[in-house]
């Protein structure tokens, strides 16, 4: 408990310098910053509403305190091209975005551990180095391109699944379509973190499986399985949690450019159509989103490495 | 001045040690060379890349047709269609055209940033490394920051925020990798710091600046070098991405990341329009990739000789 604690207080700088990487964004924007929150029609009596009440004309730390008390209570501001409040706009579009971004995660997981696992016990045999090389292929590739091809295989000329969306117009709504809806777009976001996981747990278990102890145990003529759980796996699985945690990042930036390819209804997609639109306070809004959510997912990784290996409680 | 028999390590005055020196030195330049030609892969992987950015290069010489050119007579173009041998897109551009012309844009995108963070992030983390203490705090609590989010979606938030463009991508993809880079300068740097030769140097005299310069980097440069190499695979897929989302060059120049997304509209039509630009992005990276590898493994001395 005083762990977690202890990681949560020590989250607050950095939380605060995100916060103010993002109120920094608005002045990476071309022009004047008040345009650009309200959008080119704006009329020059809204914009100096604007002004005064952001304080935009003061100095800059003065600006930025007034943004964050605004976006402490969720404030920020309109959506330039809806006119809707953006806390209202953002706020569904998370739950989407974390459906996918879990159901990819478990995906990547799965995959990973069980394809690391067989490789690292038959290791230099042909499923190893066939395991391998698709790990390398599916690493290297770029994720929204796989999204592309998949749908051209899976949906296009197979018709097994959907091409995009998160539900059918004409379907029930039911968690079956929303299944079948979110199969491809998983697979995409989860291929590449997969991949990683893959090498890594198995380059950890071979080198466990090499270790003194692990020969003794094998000597002794412990059970295979139990000389896997007790002695190998348990001795990797510090380090492949940590990789797992680092997967997060690349698994929610992966998986904005995936509902832009797959037409999910998440931040991601969100995103982009605030930045063709240029709408400004919506892209602070999501990226403030998607940094605090990473930056929570973190702890939570943390959290459970230190339930794994005590020593880490300490320091 | 600082003795300039400190130098070992960086290579200057070894000959004054005596003549085998020498010859330990450039066998085991020659044993880097073999390791890294040994390494078929990378090997494979260097040529590669050596052919694809030539090709880009060179692309007005070799190119069949302009990239913009547009034939209407010839739209949606299969591949192996004669005078298109890749085949054309929906306004009847030639694609292997774009794909040389777009090779330009693709490799700048990834290589530059990877050079430019390279080069801020050694300056930054050697300066941590090296002076310690509130420098250090400042500079690592600032990077910190950038760690906190998702590499893409701060590159995405950055040139999204900006005016779309090759510059605007450039400066995205170059502040997410600076931390990275620091990182791993500082980890080094205070590696070699507490050596007696840069102690020597110091009771010599030697100011901090001239310390860093002559003794730090030398030593710091190798493994930035290893890392940006490895790095640049995956900065070709994440400067496609950007390009991808229409943060990058705007139409009708040609950019890998932008074909895939102008074939998008017409994938059931012509999915060899999509597949293709995509292909090579994979090919790219996947040869960057064997290449830091390859790279990382002549410089280890664990594998060197093997």
């Amino acid at each position: 408990m005083a762990f977690i604690a202890r990681r949560l207080v020590g989250v607050v700088p950095v939380i605060l310098g995100v916060s103010i990487v993002i109120f920094l964004l608005i002045q990476l924007a071309p022009g004047d910053t008040a345009t650009a929150l309200l959008g080119p029609q704006a009329t020059e009596a809204s914009k100096e509403e604007l002004r005064r009440a952001l304080g935009l004309d003061k100095a800059l730390p003065i600006q930025y305190g007034v943004w964050l008390g605004h976006a402490l209570t969720g404030d920020f501001g309109r959506s330039i091209a809806t006119q809707i409040p953006v806390f209202d706009l953002v706020l569904p579009r998370l739950v989407n975005t974390l459906i996918l971004t879990f159901a990819s995660l478990l995906l990547a997981v799965i995959i990973g551990y069980a394809i690391g696992l067989f490789a690292a016990l038959r290791s230099n045999s042909i499923f190893d180095r066939l395991a391998m090389s698709v790990a390398l292929l599916a690493g290297s590739a770029p994720p929204f391109w796989l999204g592309l091809v998949l749908v051209l295989l899976f949906a296009i000329h197979l018709r097994w699944l959907p091409v995009s969306g998160m539900q059918d117009l004409a379907g029930d709504g039911g968690f079956v379509d929303l299944l079948l809806h979110l199969i491809l777009p998983a697979i995409t976001t989860a291929l590449g973190p997969a991949a990683i996981i893959t090498r890594i747990v198995r380059s950890s278990l071979v080198e466990a499986l090499q270790r003194p102890h692990v020969r003794v145990a094998r000597a002794k003529g412990l059970p295979r399985a139990e000389l896997l759980q007790r002695h190998v796996i348990l001795n990797a699985l510090p380090s492949i949690v940590t990789i797992t945690g680092l997967q997060l990042g690349y698994l929610l930036g992966g998986a904005l450019l995936t509902e832009v390819v797959f037409a999910w209804p998440g931040l991601g997609s969100l995103l982009y159509d605030s930045i063709n639109a240029r709408d400004l306070p919506v892209i602070q809004a999501t990226t403030l989103l998607i940094a605090l959510a990473f930056v929570l997912a973190n702890i939570i990784v943390d959290v459970i490495n230190a339930g794994l290996d005590p020593r880490l409680r300490e320091a | 001045m600082v003795a300039d028999n400190f130098t070992s390590r960086t290579g200057q005055k070894i000959e004054e040690a005596g003549p085998g020196a020498q010859d330990l030195r450039s066998s085991r330049r020659f044993w880097r060379i073999k390791s890294f030609a040994r390494n078929r892969s990378a090997a494979i992987a260097a040529a590669f890349l050596a052919i694809v950015i030539l090709a880009a290069v060179f692309a007005p010489l070799i190119s069949p047709h302009g990239p913009d050119e547009a034939d209407n007579l010839a739209r949606y173009a299969a591949i192996g269609t004669k005078g298109y041998i890749l085949g054309t897109d929906q306004q009847g551009r030639d694609l292997l055209a774009r794909l040389l012309y777009g090779g330009r844009v693709s490799l700048l995108v990834g290589v530059v940033p990877t050079v430019l963070a390279g080069a801020i992030g050694l300056g930054l983390g050697m300066i941590a490394g090296f002076l310690r203490g509130i420098v250090d705090q400042v500079i690592m609590r600032c990077l910190d920051i950038v760690f906190a989010f998702p590499m893409v979606l701060l590159a995405i938030a950055i040139a999204g925020a900006m005016r779309p463009g090759v510059l605007t991508e450039i400066i995205a993809i170059t502040i997410i990798l600076i931390p990275y880079f620091a990182r791993l300068a500082r980890t080094e740097t205070q590696s070699i710091a507490p050596m007696p030769f840069v102690e020597a140097a110091r009771a010599a005299g030697g100011s901090s600046g001239v310390i860093m310069a002559r003794y730090i980097l030398p030593n710091v440069f190798g493994p930035i070098v290893v890392y940006a190499t490895t790095l640049m695979g995956l900065m070709i897929v994440v400067g496609s991405g950007l390009s991808f989302l229409g943060l990058g060059v705007q139409p009708p120049t040609a950019d890998w990341g932008a074909m895939v997304a102008e074939g998008r509209v017409i994938l059931r039509r012509a999915p060899h329009v999509t597949v293709l630009p995509g292909l090579v992005i994979l090919a790219v990276s996947l040869a960057f990739n064997f290449l830091g590898d390859g790279i990382r493994d002549a410089l280890d001395p664990r594998t060197i000789g093997r």
